[in-house]
């Protein structure tokens, strides 16, 4: 392991003390309980507050600020955040308008958030983001995971709860979003967690991983190498088939926002390289990718791979994904 | 059941924890996301930590106290599942007693419940349920049947020992490992693992007294 650590107990401490002092314009940290604000509390309306293992920078502090989150709680690396967190970030940022929380579909943050949730004393509801259509079977399993979709979903109701909306509609859109969103990932290497100090799993220089989490945690199956238009291809067919079996595939023309997330070490260059396959064959599927974004913004470490989330656009949604946000990690319009 | 024994027992889990770290970091790797050992390290740590602050509580009030600690220290899903386990058997505890082995039972039942209703998971998932549900029902038929700890605590050893390998051939429902369907088969569940660890280090224990 060739990584940037004083000493691995220290890594997350040190890295959200960099990150706030590079944003203290936008976020505030608190350390005692390990959560962040923004710099400046937002009065009257829906407090936002989302939060998950580190290791996925920027998400989730990343988007705290105007248009998207009012706090974010980190846990360890790639290890849930605990409801004291959650509790803590609610009494610094609730402004009566009740607190929504957005929540990654993993069995450890949906159990830490309801907790917290159960132990909060303002009006509350949860969003529960589940856009990886990796995850087959799930009717069987705990369900589909939340992954790079969830940017959307805090994009959106962070817009939404910038107009002063009520819990119950920023919460209406938060699942709509999510519903019309569908993601998958592919893993090219391993991601190394510090304090395992190795990789999470073995893969060689012929192999990818098809499906992949963004623990790293295996996905629908292992893979060989291949040029990488017959691996967006095999990608694009996965979500299409997604929407198909959830009866939401366009049958005439329909605007799409794509999104392009890379896992941490592959370069944009690469992420470019699969917007342009990506987008020219959503198009051959009656998807019009009038809205899109490229870059790290659910990664897995130093994972290299990506991840492709089409999001189906309507008004509302394009409206609230167009307002302007500024974010450490998204900033447009403002 | 004895604050004492509380303390020892969490002494000797952090001790079957740490000489276990490749066990439980392979088995995490294989089917998981690696991060099952530096968890239980942590909360086994931390409740080691503990002592000078549980010695002088009644043994509801120390299991209780260890839960709340482990809520806002593991995270994951180990956390609030292994902090409601404690929480709910103290609260058995306060309620009825420990007095005898059958309350003892009967409490580690009522920990187990709240396991299930906070994973919202059964047996068969491939989860650490595979292994407390077995334990759980034997240890209150037992107690039932007024057999002598001894007894007990081995036959307990053995039940979980078997629940931990049942998960090898299953499927996981629940968990990080419901992603991977039939890959998940052929490796034991890391939380299935530990769970039947800290049992048996329990049970030991209990036997050498």
């Amino acid at each position: 392991m060739k990584k940037f650590i004083n000493k691995v107990d220290n890594i997350l401490v040190e890295s959200l003390s960099g990150f706030a002092k590079a944003h203290d314009d936008l976020v505030e940290l608190h350390l005692e309980t390990n959560f962040l604000t923004r710099a400046n509390k937002a009065q009257n309306k829906v407090a936002i507050i989302s939060g998950g293992g580190s290791g996925h920078e920027p998400l989730h502090a990343g988007y705290i600020g105007y248009g998207m989150l009012d706090a974010a709680c980190p846990g360890h690396v790639f290890t849930s955040p605990t409801p004291d967190q959650m509790l803590m970030a609610a009494e610094a940022v609730h402004a009566d308008k009740g607190i929504l929380f957005i929540v990654k579909n993993y069995a450890g943050d949906v159990m830490n958030f309801e907790m917290a949730a159960e132990m909060l004393p303002f009006e509350h509801a949860t969003v529960l983001t589940s856009d990886d259509c990796a995850v087959v079977n799930s009717t069987y399993t705990t369900g589909r995971r939340g992954v790079a979709g969830t940017v959307i979903v805090e994009k959106c109701v962070g817009s939404l709860a910038e107009t002063g909306a009520d819990l119950q509609a920023c919460k209406a859109l938060g699942d709509k979003v999510n519903k019309r969103t569908a993601s998958i990932g592919v893993a090219l290497t391993s991601c190394t967690v510090p304090a395992a100090g190795r990789p999470t799993f073995d893969i060689n220089e012929s192999e990818i991983e098809m499906g992949v989490g963004i623990h790293g945690e295996p996905g629908r199956r292992r893979e060989a190498m291949r040029p990488a238009d017959e691996i967006i291809g095999d990608c694009v067919e996965a979500i299409l088939m997604d929407f198909k079996t959830r009866q939401l595939q366009p049958t005439k023309k329909h605007e799409a926002l794509l999104l392009i997330n890379g896992f941490g070490a592959t370069p944009l260059m690469e992420l470019y390289l699969i917007y342009n396959t990506a987008a020219r064959l959503f198009n051959l599927h009656n998807l019009e990718i009038s809205r899109s974004l490229v870059g790290n913004y659910t990664t897995a470490l130093d994972m290299a791979g990506a991840s492709i989330t089409l999001c189906l656009l309507d008004d509302e949604i394009k409206q609230h994904w167009d307002s302007p946000v500024h974010t450490a990690a998204l900033r447009w319009g403002k | 059941m004895k604050t004492e024994f509380i303390i020892e027992a969490a002494l000797a889990i952090q001790q079957t924890i740490l000489a276990n770290e490749s066990t439980l970091e392979s088995l995490d790797r294989e089917i998981g996301d690696g991060d099952h050992y530096i968890n239980m390290k942590r909360g086994a740590t931390t409740v080691a930590e503990m002592q000078a602050d549980l010695a002088p509580l009644k043994p509801d009030e120390a299991l209780n106290k260890i839960g709340m600690k482990l809520l806002s220290t593991i995270g994951g899903a180990s956390g609030p599942l292994l902090a409601s386990f404690f929480m709910s058997m103290a609260k058995v505890l306060k309620e009825n007693g420990d007095e005898s082995n059958l309350k003892i039972a009967a409490a580690f039942a009522g920990g187990v419940q709240a396991i299930i209703q906070r994973g919202k998971a059964g047996i068969g998932e491939k989860t650490m349920l595979d292994v407390l549900i077995p334990v759980s029902n034997e240890f209150v038929l037992l107690a039932t049947q007024n057999c002598d700890v001894k007894l007990i605590c081995a036959t307990l050893i053995h039940t979980a020992g078997q629940g931990m390998l049942s998960t090898k051939d299953l499927i996981a429902t629940k968990g990080r490992a419901a992603g991977l369907g039939e890959r998940a088969i052929g490796h034991i569940d890391p939380g299935a693992k530990s769970c039947q660890l800290m049992i048996e280090t329990v049970c030991k224990l209990a036997l050498a007294k």
